[in-house]
């Protein structure tokens, strides 16, 4: 019986996984980039969904068609938060942007309790409860859609950093922020450009989970620790990494969860965590520091 | 500087003396209360500071040695029967010897910064799955401690008991953060948060001086434990391994005055003051805490070295910059 599960969990798990996978993007390009810990990560997270689902709402706009109105504004939303709010207040130092970050998102948590309640917020969908048989498992249609969309942005955040001319210069600023300062690019543009960049993917995610996933002031949290692991899984940096790093982890808690049992299985997360930064703490597709 | 140094003796005295007559003069209880709270987050922010300020270490998992502590001795009394007096000393070596463990395990494979953050915070969502998924630990239904008032349990009839404990506590965690600073060890803490490499070939030997710190900072966090255990009676594997307390461990910490002695006890002054104030005054939800965060952004934007930095270029300004 619980073998006869199996493959049903695995497909399962990589169908939620790549979307843990495009919010670990986001904070893996962060975290390459600007080497600081966006703890305001989950909290921005939330407010994408929020986004999405007042969307749906007010203007009954499908959470799939609201990315293309929620990337953008995510990205201004994050290029000015950190041009004009983070890097301002941080002085350059690491252990302030994490203490600003962490403000952050208790800024904006709690301006979520005050202005949307605190009460989980879901949407019904015309198709929400159709599925898709595989033969082995029946898939939502929605969680489908989430899969290809979210390879989808992968493999568009992939070409932008690899041909265009912006990520030349964010790959530059990552390796060498003196140097490329030196060869006349703009450090703070960049930096900000990247933590737009990172946001957007965020605002990406919100739009994806919403229509599979419930939404309250605290959403952000479930997924903060998971993406933290899969950054480091994958190496610090790395898309391809966050790609496979979300896969791995999506599975091995589905996994997890059925074989352990609900409180137990989750323990494979922080197992894997614990196991990557001691034996491997470059990830599987980091480069050697 | 002879002078200054009498001085600030003086000054502490003083405060120890108004901190002991408090409960004297105030009879309400929820003020006594907060200021419990304010002292119990000082003692913890103190077992963070030792690790976090003094040597370097960033954790965001300090809550793991708390919450082993207060498992330790609330099964010790629950299961065995063992008073918590007694059981205090038991949560205190629980405490350290996780220190050891978790130490061991990240120092040995060399991890720093950013790493050395990150594996903390996954070693207490490990435990926190564990306590939820055992039976000793009574699971995520937690464990019920008695109430029964009487000093050989740690617990009190009145407020201005656990006040006195808190106190006690806060002083002693203080003295151990003064001792650190004047000692050889210290030093050696405090060169490898400068530069590893470089304490290291002037023969400090940084993984044993890591080790320690980290077991001093462990066995104060099972400490702090036991008191949290014995003045609410309850515990859950989010309250004893969450990561909300580690943050307040570290916040309390930095907005005061990383590696100070008196940085976390100011920290949490300041922040639970606020804290206290905006929700006194806000009553919507969250409004209160939207306030405490800008202040918090605020502090690290406009105060770089903490709230003990201000203090002290204040006083340098005062006294013509000669003698601070």
């Amino acid at each position: 019986m619980l073998f006869e599960m199996m493959p049903a969990a695995f497909v399962n798990g990589l169908m939620f996984g790549s979307i843990y996978a495009l919010v670990a993007l986001g904070l893996t390009l962060i975290y390459g980039v600007l080497h600081i810990i966006n703890f305001a990560h989950g909290a921005l997270l939330m407010l994408a969904m929020y986004a999405a689902f007042y969307l749906f709402r007010h203007f009954g706009i499908d959470p799939y068609l609201a990315i293309i109105i929620v990337v953008p504004v995510s990205f201004v939303f994050g290029y000015s938060l950190y041009r004009w709010g983070i890097g301002k207040l941080a002085h350059g130092k690491d252990e302030n942007i994490l203490l600003v970050t962490l403000g952050l998102a208790i800024v904006i948590e709690n301006a979520a309790i005050f202005f949307f309640t605190a009460d989980q917020q879901t949407i019904t969908l015309s198709y929400s409860y159709e599925t898709i048989d595989l033969g082995f498992v029946f898939l939502s249609l929605p969680k489908v859609i989430s899969f290809f969309a979210s390879l989808l942005i992968c493999l568009l955040l992939w070409l932008v950093i690899a041909k265009t001319d912006l990520g030349k210069a964010i790959r530059a600023v990552a390796k060498e922020r003196q140097g490329a300062r030196l060869v006349g690019i703009d450090v703070e543009h960049i930096f900000a450009a990247t933590y737009g960049i990172g946001i957007a993917c965020l605002g990406a995610a919100g739009c994806l989970l919403l229509p599979s996933f419930y939404v309250d002031p605290f959403t952000g949290n479930i997924f903060v620790l998971v993406a933290f692991t899969i950054v480091v899984l994958g190496g610090m940096g790395s898309i391809v990494g966050a790609l496979v790093g979300g896969f791995i982890i999506g599975v091995t808690e589905s996994l997890g969860g059925l074989i352990l049992g609900e409180s137990l299985g989750q323990i494979g997360i922080s197992l894997i965590f614990i196991l990557i930064l001691v034996l491997r703490p470059t990830g599987l597709f980091g480069a050697k520091s | 500087m002879k002078s200054l140094m009498s001085r600030n003796g003086l000054l502490c005295l003083a405060g120890l003396v108004v901190a002991l007559l408090i409960p004297q003069f105030i009879n309400n209880k929820f003020y006594i209360d907060v200021l419990t709270l304010i002292l119990f987050s000082a003692f913890l922010g103190q077992s963070w500071n030792i690790l976090g300020g003094y040597a370097g270490q960033f954790s965001f998992g300090g809550v793991v040695f708390f919450g082993t502590g207060a498992y330790a001795s609330s099964i010790l009394f629950k299961t065995f029967g063992i008073d918590p007096w007694i059981g205090i000393f038991g949560a205190i070596a629980a405490g350290a010897l996780m220190g050891a463990f978790i130490g061991f395990i990240s120092f040995r494979y060399g991890l720093k910064g950013s790493y050395f953050a990150l594996i903390t915070l996954a070693f207490a969502e490990f435990f926190r799955i564990i306590a939820n998924s055992v039976e000793f630990t009574g699971g995520g239904v937690g464990i019920f401690i008695d109430h029964k008032p009487s000093l050989a349990q740690l617990q009190f009839n009145d407020t201005a008991g656990y006040y006195y404990l808190a106190m006690a506590m806060t002083v002693i965690s203080l003295l151990i953060a003064w001792w650190l600073e004047r000692s050889r060890f210290g030093a050696s803490l405090v060169a490898i948060r400068e530069n590893e490499d470089a304490a290291q070939a002037l023969g400090v030997n940084a993984f044993r001086c890591k080790m320690y710190a980290i077991c001093i900072s462990g066995a104060m966090g099972g400490a702090g434990g036991t008191f949290y255990a014995q003045k609410f009676l309850y515990l859950d594997p989010p309250i004893a391994y969450g990561i909300g307390t580690s943050v307040e461990m570290l916040l309390v910490t930095i907005v005061g005055g990383l590696g100070t002695v008196f940085g976390p006890l100011i920290g949490s002054f300041v922040l639970h003051g606020i804290n206290e104030v905006a929700r006194h005054y806000l009553e919507a939800p969250g409004l209160s805490m939207i306030v405490y965060g800008l202040i918090l952004i605020g502090i690290v934007g406009f105060l770089p070295n903490g709230l003990i930095g201000l203090v002290r270029s204040t006083l340098k300004r005062f006294s013509g910059g000669g003698n601070a």
